[in-house]
């Protein structure tokens, strides 16, 4: 009975890894496509492994259980076999570990050069996101910074870089459709460079991925991918927009 | 096959050689400060399994929580938040995240493998009359049962139990203005995790004492059973790995009562009040310090549970063990790897990026050992003859669970893909297959195959059977989604996943998972039954009920107090299943002496 609700169950799974294929949300970014190649690579494997395996234990549990006049093989040792099963995956596992440092190098190693890209910084607190853009002058911590909460604009088909720093306590910066997560640390001798893009236009979200207090759940962001020309016009008219210092013609007069 | 020059040699005499002695008769010094291994195991085990089911009712808070959430709990939800009208608060969901994964760390599957049968069979197993050092285990047990009442004290402080994960990275866990759970509950966490690692390096200290010096004549390293060399394993691994993380403990400890900066940064606000901290330490010290215990934790989670499904294996199967030496290489070499990888928990923290790509590299060559550990028991099964007592079903579901674990790891060593599942359930689902699929059915399995050494009685096999078959199902029903939640980037540790609007249409899947969950969990309680019924009213079983032979088996059931009335000598390797030299029988125990006809050319001595 138990025999048989065993391989019913193993076949469920498998059945559920097969159907339900690479489940990944929408992708929009360039570094997303290699990573979600790398998951296509690595579900291919480990399904082809997970069929052979768990088919050869369902084959031996039927084939090899117990009738009478059966008596088990005195088989305990076969230095070929040993040697083919840790040489194999042994290739397979040390290809695949180098298969996927290109990848890694252009999400993490090699930055795009920063004067073609968008800069902006990131201060994470509890429980919100402060993301700011040099304003007119290009420079950062200036009168004329662009200040925003929990909302990031960036173009379409241009590189974003961008400096990551907490405030409080660790945080993790995630786009879940740009394949994007990197933890965010407290501190000034800690800010992080990160780069991404996105090649869609459309509204993303931004999730915290570490737990950082009890808000944690709802530190919530949202990433705006505009073309570039709505950008500029966004940045243009946010610019316009942030009250100007006020020029009223007269300061603080004595003897009033 | 004798090309060992220790295989007919006479070990030396074990320490303890005196001829037993009537166990002791008071109440106090028989059941409750017992020195007696058995004794110890038992209650080790006995708390463990008090700890499982506090653990498991946590996640079903948590459960509750991420289907529901924000709704009045059902029946206690009155009762323990009265102030929000049943429903939990955010700060109360992190700290049942939290105490959840650390209950079930370091005081079930660790203290339940290690403690529990560490100290049950490794004397049994050994053939000696008792641990080395009988006073330091029973220490041992009582300072982990302190470490226990410490915890669950925690839970109760003002605000409540520690809240930072159970990797309490500060300065989360360091700063008692970040999160509630960081007052009172989080110097209690760190007191508790303190005495625990005394605990358990008390019995490393004693497990190694015995294994190297104690073991019955004739028993040479390569005839020792394979659960008790990955007992000896994990005991190297706990050594090496917790008086790092002990000294993680107090640098800890010190950040937040005496003013020191080992892992606070200068400059810091939480909530617009700066942070009164001389500043200048790093908060990823900590993580280097926790993961350097952490890693090699996990494998003493795991190597164990491997152990007990290499003995339960060749049993049921009539059949040696596939590879026996190739299964010591795979632990020793797990153990080795071990040590080098701990950063793969941390590839998104900040790292250098390429120091990464050797951890990387490092982790996917880890996989390897336990993948010949997989062909091994696949091989083991291979032309055997397949018995499905309870033992055997648990310890197939572990290969078969553990098969899944261990391919999902590769996705999360791959460094890329990392980055989108990180910090995910992915996550969630990959450990639970090692830790619950893997350990915890071990487990499972190994108190079925022992409980008649340890209770002199049987559990229940249709019992165990449908027990068996509800946590099975239900098991996979819970977390097999989770790897998809996962890759569509559900985030661990959120109190409401509803808030994202990318997570909104897999609610359902959190709905499922949930009723799932209660389903097992509501399994347990066969299990518990079984358990508590058969201690009393349980088959009579004989000395070697399942034919194995380990030198467990060659003694009474219940085992006596003294083990062996003399101490046995060991003739050949353990698993002597199906050789012509059994005659009739198709097993021939370690300690039986070889006799002319029994013994063919090859059925002595050990595996080449």
């Amino acid at each position: 009975m138990s025999v048989v609700t065993f391989g019913v169950a193993l076949f469920c799974s498998f059945g559920t890894a097969l159907a339900g294929g690479p489940w990944l949300p929408e992708n929009v970014s360039t570094i997303g496509e290699d990573i979600d190649h790398l998951y296509r690579v690595i579900f291919v494997i480990t399904t082809i492994m997970f069929v052979l395996t768990q088919g050869v234990l369902v084959f031996f549990i039927f084939r090899y259980r117990q009738r009478p006049g059966r008596r088990a093989a005195y088989v305990h040792d076969n230095a070929t076999v040993e040697t083919v099963w840790t040489v194999v995956p042994g290739i397979i596992l040390l290809v695949l570990a180098v298969y996927q440092w290109n990848a890694w190098a252009d999400a993490k190693i090699r930055a795009p050069d920063s004067d073609e890209a968008i800069r902006v910084e990131i201060l994470a607190q509890q429980f919100e996101w402060n993301i700011r853009y040099p304003g007119p002058d290009g420079v950062f911590d200036t009168q004329d910074d662009l200040t925003m909460k929990n909302q990031l604009y960036i173009p379409r088909g241009k590189p974003v870089l961008v400096q990551l720093r907490a405030l409080d306590v660790i945080h993790s910066f995630f786009l879940p459709n740009l394949r994007v997560k990197q933890d965010v640390l407290p501190g000034p001798r800690n800010t992080i460079l990160l780069w991404f893009d996105a090649n869609k236009s459309g509204t993303y979200e931004i999730a915290c991925a570490e737990l950082c207090g009890l808000g944690h759940y709802r530190m919530r962001g949202q990433l705006f991918v505009y073309t570039p020309e709505e950008f500029e016009t966004w940045l243009e008219n946010k610019y316009k927009a942030k009250t100007p210092p006020a020029d009223w013609g007269w300061g603080w007069e004595d003897g009033v | 096959m004798t090309n060992d020059p220790q295989a007919n040699q006479v070990v030396r005499a074990p320490i303890h050689d005196e001829p037993p002695h009537p166990e002791p008769t008071s109440f106090w010094r028989r059941w409750v400060f017992s020195t007696n291994h058995k004794m110890i195991g038992k209650q080790y085990m006995m708390t463990s399994i008090f700890f499982l089911f506090v653990g498991g009712f946590l996640a079903m808070l948590m459960r509750w929580q991420l289907a529901y959430p924000w709704a009045e709990i059902p029946l206690i939800g009155k009762l323990l938040f009265p102030d929000s009208g049943g429903s939990m608060p955010p700060e109360f969901y992190i700290m049942l995240v939290t105490l959840h994964g650390t209950i079930m760390v370091f005081f079930v599957v660790a203290p339940l493998l290690v403690g529990g049968f560490g100290n049950f069979l490794i004397p049994l197993q050994v053939g000696a009359r008792d641990m080395a050092f009988p006073v330091l285990n029973m220490i041992s047990y009582w300072v982990f049962f302190l470490s226990g009442a410490v915890v669950l004290t925690s839970l109760f402080v003002t605000g409540g139990g520690a809240a930072g994960g159970w990797t309490v990275y500060p300065p989360l866990s360091v700063l008692k203005e970040a999160v509630p759970g960081s007052g009172l509950g989080m110097d209690l966490w760190i007191l508790a995790l303190g005495l625990m690692w005394v605990a358990l390096t008390l019995g490393s200290l004693n497990f190694l004492a015995t294994i190297i010096n104690m073991r019955a004549p004739g028993m040479s390293w390569f005839r020792l059973p394979l659960l008790t060399w990955a007992q000896f394993v994990v005991a190297v691994l706990l050594l090496l790995s917790f008086p790092v993380a002990a000294a993680g403990l107090i640098m800890m400890e010190a950040d937040r009562l005496i003013g020191t900066s080992f892992f606070l940064a200068h400059g810091l606000e939480i909530a617009d009040m700066a942070v009164e901290a001389a500043g200048g330490g790093s908060a990823i010290l900590w993580q280097h310090i926790f993961w350097f215990l952490g890693h090699p934790e996990v494998y003493v989670l795991i190597l164990p549970a491997m152990g007990i499904v290499s003995e339960i294996l060749p049993v049921f199967s009539r059949k040696p063990i596939f590879g026996y030496k190739a299964m010591v290489v795979a632990m020793v070499s797990i153990m080795g790897l071990g040590f080098i990888v701990w950063a793969h928990h941390m590839f998104q923290a900040g790292l250098n990026p390429l120091m990464a790509m050797a951890f990387m590299t490092a982790t996917m060559m880890i996989a390897l050992p336990s993948g010949v550990k997989v062909f091994n028991w696949l091989a083991t099964l291979w032309r055997g003859s397949l018995r499905f007592e309870t033992p055997m079903l648990f310890a197939l579901a572990f290969v078969s669970l553990f098969i899944i674990g261990g391919l999902t790891g590769i996705f999360m060593a791959a460094l890329p893909v990392d980055i989108h599942i990180h910090d995910t359930y992915f996550i969630i689902a990959h450990f639970h297959y090692i830790v619950f699929g893997g350990s915890i059915f071990a487990i499972f399995g190994a108190i079925h195959f022992w409980f008649p050494k340890m209770f002199g009685r049987l559990m229940s096999e249709s019992a165990g059977k449908i027990h068996f078959a509800l946590t099975f199902l239900s098991f996979n029903a819970v977390f097999f989604p989770m790897h998809m939640l996962g890759s569509q980037g559900h985030l661990r540790r959120i109190a409401d996943p509803t808030v994202y609007d990318y997570l909104r249409p897999m609610q359902d899947w959190n709905v499922f998972i949930t009723l799932s969950a209660f389903v097992l969990g509501a399994a347990q309680l066969i299990f518990l039954w079984n358990f508590v019924w058969s201690i009393f009213r349980g088959k009579r079983a004989e000395a070697n009920p399942w034919r194995a032979n380990t030198l467990e088996w060659s003694i009474a059931s219940p085992a006596p107090s003294h083990n062996f009335e003399e101490i046995p000598t060991v003739h050949r390797w353990p698993y002597e299943y199906s050789s012509n030299g059994g005659g009739e029988r198709d097993w021939i125990e370690q300690a039986e002496p070889i006799t002319v006809e029994a013994s063919g050319p090859v059925e002595e001595g050990e595996p080449a």
